[in-house]
């Protein structure tokens, strides 16, 4: 298409562009591929099956995936659940409570367990419940997967409540609403989209989370990723291929999920001063 | 006070009343369970080791010192500078720079090219970028190694179209760890530049090429200055994660490439482990990290004036 | 003014506001009448939406004494208080429809399902908005978002409706629109409007009074034609419409008549609301449409100087006057046929002062 002069184009940008998706996309759909090959083989390509599907949930290994699937899904929903309710909390206290003193402090202590690295927290915590003799287990994890995924669940919570104007709640006020009318029908509802964005994303890293997790939870207890890497260590099998495209697959739902709560428009409180 | 604070009549002012009670559960949580932790592991790297992990409760600093210096097998010989373990942070450093670097190289034309599409296809382009990072680093990982390993499908492809002879070895080598870092973070970078992309105001490039300014002076001249607060928290948001990364040198390296990462997860796995050693290679990779934190925050302050 | 047995609806004595150092108001007293349209009106920053939100509940006061029909409310949360906030962003609850919006307030005061139903319909009708009532607000135009934040703010019956700037957010010929409409429901409803504006047209086309408002303080208070004919100050002079400003000293005093001269040695008679004593010095405000432009020297008083500029405003023609000195006039002739003036720059004219055109103000 010949186009004329666009100050906003530049030659090989499209080009770079597609080989960024192409590098972000290529090992996973390669991966999807392979997981339905028929062969017990990982490089031989033997026609279509879903054996290792099949294998994941029948097969000599079944049991242990089933068990590390109920842990991380416990785990995730309590921990996401959790950290979306304290962070809830928290940024109303933040946004909503005026000027105070501690608050930078403040904001520093909630954002404190992604500015530390993962290893760091990792060990930290480690160190931690060894030196108070807490039993290494499910409740371990689940506290660590709390601590860590409060920012994540306040950072688009805050975000949403920013970008919701006070004088939604003085006319709730001014149209008689007591404070909790005015929590209950107008801020819950408008904050309503971030917290649900909040919970998905907590929902996700925790049960993403590998490196934390391999610290703190003791012998005998696993995660899907512990698992995974534990089998992968001993080289890649195709049944972990078919269970990382399953993996996958929930992952990619839930953010479909959660981009399409965060884009409805009837909601969005700034869209409303438009002129037509 | 603010305006609207510090009125116990009016919604806001009953939140200002509350926000001590709304904040605690966050400052316990994290204060107790993460602030404490670290503290206490600042206080580990400076004990003594238990020879089955753990500790002993006894003031040392032999941890830092053998990070930094050899002193022969029964610890009595002349200290020697112990270059191992600098050699592994430097390693660390350079690849998570050079990650940096390439996430860079590729994430700002993209971020760029994103941010000039029209509202609708903007959305669809942004998506197809942000899924991969929500699919599990793990996983992820995991894929790259498939992929790239010495019989996997991108040697067989090459061999297949006869671009290579024999294949290539990747896997276990500096480039696929850098490969990794690069595919686990990249997303990482295009977001913050794509923000601030999109809060550039175009006709800045109209003016100066009003000015006779061409294409390219204008992306150095004025694009990049303009939205470098971006590019710096994309740098930042790639190379602190890759500093500290366990998965892609451990999956995708060996043992010429051990990372800090590596170094610390092996001094607390079974009993061969050296705890106030882990925890004095935690500190210093913490050092490091606040040390960029801090410079951001610099730099953002001033670029707030 | 307002008479003493009746009960005014909104009642301010020597209210206060400051933030820190800041006095945002400085002792403001007045009276707002029962089913009165009154106007704050001032510059951005003069404390008139800081006086509006007191009387909502929004903001407390510093010191000083607010009563809405004679009741106190200082103690009262915005949500007890029979009041109605239009805000200027609208502020329509973005996840509600139009009814839900109307209804809100009715259902919070505790109104039974049937008769919020019919009132929210009386409102619907009332704004003529019946084809959007399931619309949500990001699904409507502006001037209809007004709408809706009319009858919100209508539906429950407040003693008093408070109007934040509702009009500035639309252009041009809907705002011009919207007046009429505001005056019509004002009228039709009875309701007390306390309605703020930087808006001098605005103000002086709806109000019943206005309160002229810089720096915390109020300056005037007045019907339109009062703040406009009659300035209290100078301030209110050259805020209110356009005007002339020029130094003057009075030489004669006549009840509220005074005689002044120019710097130029001009001499001038002007009207004015002071106790002004001879030899005092003040400021003349003189209004450039009071003014008759002449080519030939009159009989009667009158000063001279000659065109400098002129320029054409579609209505009127504004002719710049130089004075035989420094200073130089706006004068303003309607356009309309036969009434063309024929000077060219340059050329020396007559400036013919109507009687009670201009007026002296003490600074």
């Amino acid at each position: 298409m010949p186009r004329g002069f666009d100050i906003k184009h530049y030659r090989g940008f499209y080009t770079l562009t597609l080989l960024c998706l192409f590098i972000l996309y290529a090992p996973l759909i390669i991966v999807m591929i392979y997981s339905f090959n028929d062969g017990r083989s990982i490089t031989v390509w033997q026609g279509v099956s879903l054996r290792w599907y099949a294998d994941i949930f029948v097969g000599p290994e079944a049991e242990k995936f089933k068990l590390a699937a109920r842990n991380s899904l416990i785990i995730a929903v309590i921990a996401a659940i959790t950290a979306t309710s304290i962070a809830t909390a928290a940024s109303i206290g933040m946004i909503r409570g005026g000027n105070f003193r501690g608050k930078p402090a403040s904001f520093a202590l909630i954002s404190l367990p992604i500015m530390v690295p993962e290893i760091v927290s990792a060990v930290a915590t480690l160190i931690f419940f060894s030196a108070i003799g807490f039993k290494l287990g499910i409740l371990s994890i689940l506290i660590a997967h709390i601590v860590f995924c409060i920012p994540f669940a306040y950072l688009p919570i805050a975000a949403r409540l920013q970008g919701i104007e006070a004088s939604y709640e003085e006319a709730a006020q001014d149209l008689y609403a007591g404070r909790w009318a005015t929590f209950r029908y107008v801020l819950m509802p408008l904050m309503w989209p971030g917290i649900l964005s909040g919970f998905l994303l907590a929902f996700i890293i925790s049960l993403d989370d590998f490196i934390i997790t391999n610290f703190v939870k003791g012998a005998g207890i696993e995660t899907l990723p512990t698992a995974i890497f534990g089998s992968v260590k001993q080289g890649i099998k195709p049944n972990i291929m078919a269970l990382s495209t399953l993996m996958l697959l929930v992952s990619v739902l839930l953010v479909t999920l959660s981009f399409f709560v965060g884009r409805r428009q009837d909601t969005n409180p700034t869209t409303n001063t438009e002129d037509s | 006070m603010a305006a609207g604070t510090g009125n116990g009549r009016t919604i806001s002012g009953t939140f200002a009343a509350v926000r001590g009670w709304l904040l605690l559960p966050s400052w316990l949580t994290i204060g107790f369970f993460l602030l404490i932790p670290v503290l206490l592991m600042l206080v580990y790297s400076f004990l003594t080791k238990e020879f089955r992990g753990g500790v002993i409760w006894e003031f040392s600093l032999s941890a830092y010192d053998q990070f930094l210096f050899d002193r022969g097998l029964f610890g009595d010989d002349p200290p020697r500078i112990e270059w191992t373990y600098i050699t592994i942070f430097g390693r660390s450093i350079a690849q998570a720079g050079g990650a940096t670097l390439f996430c860079l190289l590729i994430g700002f034309p993209t971020a760029f090219f994103i941010a000039t599409r029209s509202s609708h296809t903007k959305v669809i382009w942004l998506f197809l970028i942000t899924i991969p990072y929500w699919v599990n680093l793990l996983i992820r990982t995991v894929s790259m190694k498939f992929l790239i390993r010495d019989n996997g499908p991108l040697n067989e492809g090459l061999l297949w179209l006869g671009i290579l002879d024999d294949p290539v070895k990747l896997i276990n080598t500096n480039f696929a760890v850098q490969l990794g870092l690069f595919y686990s973070y990249l997303p990482f970078m295009v977001l913050p530049i794509y923000a601030s992309v999109e809060r550039y105001n175009f006709v800045l490039s109209e003016a100066a090429s009003d000015l006779y300014a061409p294409k390219w002076v204008i992306l150095r001249r004025i694009i990049i200055p303009a939205v470098s607060p971006g590019i710096i928290a994309g740098c930042i948001l790639v190379f602190v994660p890759s500093l500290g990364a366990f998965l892609a040198p451990d999956l995708l390296g060996g043992a010429k490439t051990f990372m800090i990462g590596s170094l610390i997860e092996e001094q607390f796995k079974g009993n061969a482990g050296n705890w106030p050693f882990g925890a004095a290679a935690s500190m210093i990779l913490l050092s490091l990290v606040l040390i960029v934190l801090t410079f951001y925050a610099r730099a953002q302050s001033r670029d707030q004036v | 003014m307002i008479a003493s047995d009746q009960i005014s609806a909104v009642t301010l004595r020597d209210v206060r506001k400051t933030f820190g150092d800041f006095t945002a108001l400085d002792d403001v007293s007045f009276d707002i009448a029962d089913n009165e349209f009154f106007t704050l009106l001032g510059p951005s920053g003069c404390g008139k939406t800081t006086l509006l939100r007191m009387i909502a509940g929004f903001e407390s006061t510093s010191s000083g004494t607010i009563h809405l029909y004679g009741d106190e409310i200082a103690e009262l949360p915005p949500n007890k208080r029979p009041v109605n906030t239009v805000f200027q962003n609208y502020a329509l609850f973005p996840h509600m429809t139009v009814t839900q919006n109307i209804a809100f307030g009715l259902q919070m005061l505790g109104w039974s399902r049937s008769e919020v139903d019919a009132r929210v319909r009386e409102m619907i009708s009332m704004v003529k908005l019946d084809a959007f009532v399931a619309r949500k607000p990001s699904q409507l135009s502006g001037g209809q978002q007004q709408r809706v934040a009319l009858a919100r703010a209508m539906a429950p019956r407040p003693k008093v409706l408070l109007l934040d700037e509702p009009l500035s957010a639309l252009d041009l010929k809907l705002r011009q629109d919207m007046r009429s409409e505001l005056k019509r429901l004002q009228r039709e409803t009875g309701i007390t409007f306390v309605f703020v504006t930087h808006d001098q047209e605005e103000a002086l086309s709806m109000s019943d009074r206005v309160a002229v408002m810089s720096a915390g303080t109020v300056q005037q208070i007045g019907s339109p034609a009062e703040v406009y004919n009659k300035p209290e100050n100078r301030f209110v002079a050259d805020f209110i419409g356009e005007t002339n400003l020029l130094e003057a000293r009075a030489d004669k005093v006549q009840g509220d008549t005074v005689t002044c001269t120019l710097p130029d040695e001009g001499i001038l008679l002007a009207k004015t609301n002071h106790a002004v004593v001879p030899g005092q010095a003040g400021t003349l405000s003189l209004r450039p449409e009071r003014m008759t432009l002449l080519s030939e020297k009159p009989q009667d008083d009158c000063l001279k100087g000659h065109l400098k500029d002129m320029t054409f405003l579609g209505t009127d023609t504004q002719f710049e006057i130089q004075l035989d000195n420094t200073l130089t006039l706006n004068v303003r002739h309607q356009n309309s046929d036969g009434n063309e003036l024929q000077i060219q720059s340059g050329q020396p004219v007559y400036i013919r002062i109507a009687p009670n055109a201009a007026r002296f103000l003490v600074s």
